[in-house]
């Protein structure tokens, strides 16, 4: 469904990457590796529409990226930053975050997101209250009370404990038993029961 | 037309535009040279004195042609910003900060010449005219430019950045101005004109021109010039500057 | 809740929850609106004469101040990044984002304006019309400034460029602005300026909010 063909990136006047494919298909997780400042944020950026792509194709269902209303509302990006406002709790930012993206979300399905990443009793804090672990977490929840089919993840276990980790892989391993796609870099393996079938890598050069 | 623009586009690309700037900016700066000098002649030497303001007032042969390449310049930036933004070519960021520095340096001179000017006429280094005001406001509007396409590192961001701001100003400059008229003749401020009327001598005009067209050859050229600088800078990993570079860099 | 109005409650839950940005802005206008008569003297013909102009600079300059702050705050904690890569059509937002901005920090302005210009000796009906100028003129500046603010976005002295970029583009709103609370007082009628400040309102509110997504997608890059 997601199909990345020849892409280049260009950091300033140096080239990061060039000639960099893959597909994603419905169910399937594609781990992205590589070396710090090889380029893997760049190309989850680009992946995501943020950055422009000036030679290589991404896309998605047959139709490119670019001014895509279908793939905006499938596709989610977490990156580096959380995304997370410090004075408001993890609750509204939730529901906020799903009202900018268009979406609706009740409060209880918010709530059972929190909840079943282990953030329990806390939904009604300050994000600033939270430990960074904590925050990271609520962050992550944001992919359970949105709808999308494709993760984008940047290192989305840094800086968490294993039970943490743990709870990451199930929800991973649940959007991807509905036929989701992610698309993921990590420096440590992610704690998933995947059948090696749907579970690929792509290592990424200089 | 598909043969106009292929032939444009051809251009388009940094390497070929290098080649051709080399081969114009000498010309152009030639023809500036001649026409300056029998322009600066005729406006100083054969230009009748004006009966009012004397042998002070021809400055404005450097102050006029200087005021009107300040904003066609500013014009052409914008010009360029539009290509920039609709075609995503380099070389549209690359022209503009090549023409800022001129046309900053224009509207500095237009307020210098103006300020020399309006001495002996009105007995004050500044005057809150309308032109001179809104001259002063377009020079900031090139600093900001040139401010903001400093700052930014990334050559790609800071020319698209670039060319909306000189976007945003270009479509503001009119604004500006008629609003610095209306506040003008509200306060029935002082106006530095020269003369009444249209009796204008032929050789003013005639010197005028001369000097405009000098004035606009002078920024072709030392804008070729430039770019070519900043398409060794731009295109330094790739191989043909660096076949460029190297008999040069033996000295 | 739609898109637009979210973005505005979070960032009027935000304000209300931490509340230096509406202070920072009214405590400016106010050493502003003070500064000058203890800088030219007190004498009240003087201050009259001045007054319209030194409050509408003393608006724009704490406009300005906050101008920094509009989107610098989402873009380092990257909600900026998730309102451009949302469904919902970026100008909207940003439109939403400069309403909350005017809001929290044009607003304030507005409502104490009579205030400091009874400081200046205006006579009612000149405040009337000073209120009516900067109620149409602070959202202005605020649709200008946003281009600016997103055009700096995260560059080294964002502050002072900021300043530099955005002072040649607000004269137009100052000369009618100011002008406006002059020609009622010259006895002109104000309709003119402030029909001219209504339609160049207008036409920001339909243009800024484009030119300021493009600025923040290209900020992103």
């Amino acid at each position: 469904m997601l199909s990345v063909m020849d892409l280049s990136c260009y950091r300033g006047e140096r080239r990061l990457f060039s000639g960099v494919a893959f597909q994603l298909n419905a169910g399937a997780c594609l781990h992205l590796e590589g070396n710090n400042g090889v380029g893997k944020t760049s190309l989850l950026r680009q992946v995501s529409g943020l950055s422009p792509v000036s030679e290589g194709q991404i896309s998605w269902c047959g139709q490119p990226i670019a001014d895509n209303e279908s793939f905006r509302a499938q596709r989610i990006y977490l990156g580096h930053d959380l995304a997370m406002k410090d004075d408001l709790s993890a609750m509204e930012n939730l529901q906020i975050d799903a009202a900018i993206a268009g979406q609706a979300v009740e409060p209880d399905k918010v709530l059972m997101a929190l909840q079943s990443l282990g953030l329990k009793g806390r939904e009604h804090l300050p994000v600033r209250m939270l430990s960074q672990g904590q925050k990271r977490r609520a962050a992550i929840a944001r992919l359970l009370t949105r709808q999308a089919r494709l993760w984008i993840l940047d290192e989305p276990v840094v800086a968490l404990d294993v039970p943490a980790q743990a709870a990451v892989g199930r929800v991973l391993k649940a959007h991807l038993d509905e036929g989701g796609m992610v698309l993921f870099t990590s420096h440590q393996p992610l704690p998933m029961a995947v059948p090696s079938a749907c579970m690929t890598s792509h290592r990424l050069q200089g | 037309m598909t043969q106009h623009s292929n032939v444009l586009f051809r251009f388009a690309a940094p390497q070929a535009f290098y080649g051709l700037a080399g081969r114009l900016w000498p010309w152009a700066a030639a023809l500036a040279t001649l026409l300056g000098a029998w322009g600066l002649w005729m406006g100083m030497f054969v230009a009748p004195t004006d009966f009012q303001q004397g042998q002070a007032y021809r400055i404005i042969f450097v102050h006029v042609p200087a005021s009107w390449m300040s904003m066609i310049i500013y014009l052409a930036m914008a010009f360029w910003a539009v290509l920039g933004l609709t075609f995503k070519t380099r070389l549209s960021g690359m022209m503009n900060r090549a023409l800022a520095p001129t046309g900053a340096m224009f509207a500095f001179l237009s307020l210098w010449t103006g300020a020399l000017w309006g001495k002996p006429m009105w007995g004050a280094w500044w005057v809150w005219d309308a032109r001179l005001t809104s001259e002063l406001i377009l020079f900031f509007l090139y600093l900001g430019f040139m401010g903001l396409t400093a700052s930014i590192d990334d050559p790609r961001r800071s020319d698209k950045a670039g060319g909306l701001l000189a976007l945003v100003g270009a479509i503001n400059v009119p604004v500006i101005y008629f609003s610095v008229r209306w506040w003008n003749t509200l306060h029935q401020g002082a106006s530095v004109t020269v003369t009444q009327g249209s009796s204008m001598a032929q050789t003013m005009l005639w010197a005028m021109l001369l000097m405009a067209l000098a004035f606009w050859l002078y920024a072709i050229a030392i804008a070729l010039y430039r770019i070519r600088t900043l398409i060794l800078e731009r295109e330094k990993h790739t191989q043909w500057v660096e076949a460029e570079l190297r008999p040069e860099g033996a000295s | 809740m739609s898109p637009f109005l979210a973005v505005i409650r979070r960032d009027l839950s935000l304000a209300l929850r931490r509340k230096n940005e509406v202070m920072t802005s009214v405590f400016f206008f106010v050493v502003v609106a003070a500064l000058f008569p203890l800088g030219i003297g007190p004498e009240m013909n003087t201050l009259r004469l001045i007054g319209p102009g030194v409050l509408w600079v003393g608006a724009l300059l704490a406009s300005m101040l906050s101008l920094g702050r509009m989107f610098a705050g989402d873009h380092d904690d990257g909600t900026l990044e998730q309102m451009v890569l949302s469904c919902a059509s970026l100008p909207s937002l940003v439109g939403a984002k400069i309403l909350s901005h005017w809001l929290l920090s044009g607003l304030p302005l507005v409502i104490l304006s009579p205030v400091l210009a009874l400081q200046f000796d205006l006579d009612v009906q000149a405040i009337e019309v000073l209120m009516a100028s900067l109620i149409l003129g602070t959202p202005l500046l605020s649709l200008i400034g946003a281009v600016g603010a997103a055009l700096t976005l995260g560059v080294r002295g964002a502050d002072v460029l900021l300043s530099l970029l955005v002072l040649p583009l607000y004269v137009p709103a100052l000369v009618f602005g100011a002008g406006a609370v002059q020609a009622q007082a010259a006895g002109l009628g104000a309709s003119a300026h402030l029909s001219i400040l209504a339609a160049m309102l207008l036409i920001a509110a339909v243009f800024s909010p484009w030119a300021c997504a493009t600025a923040l997608r290209i900020a992103l890059e």
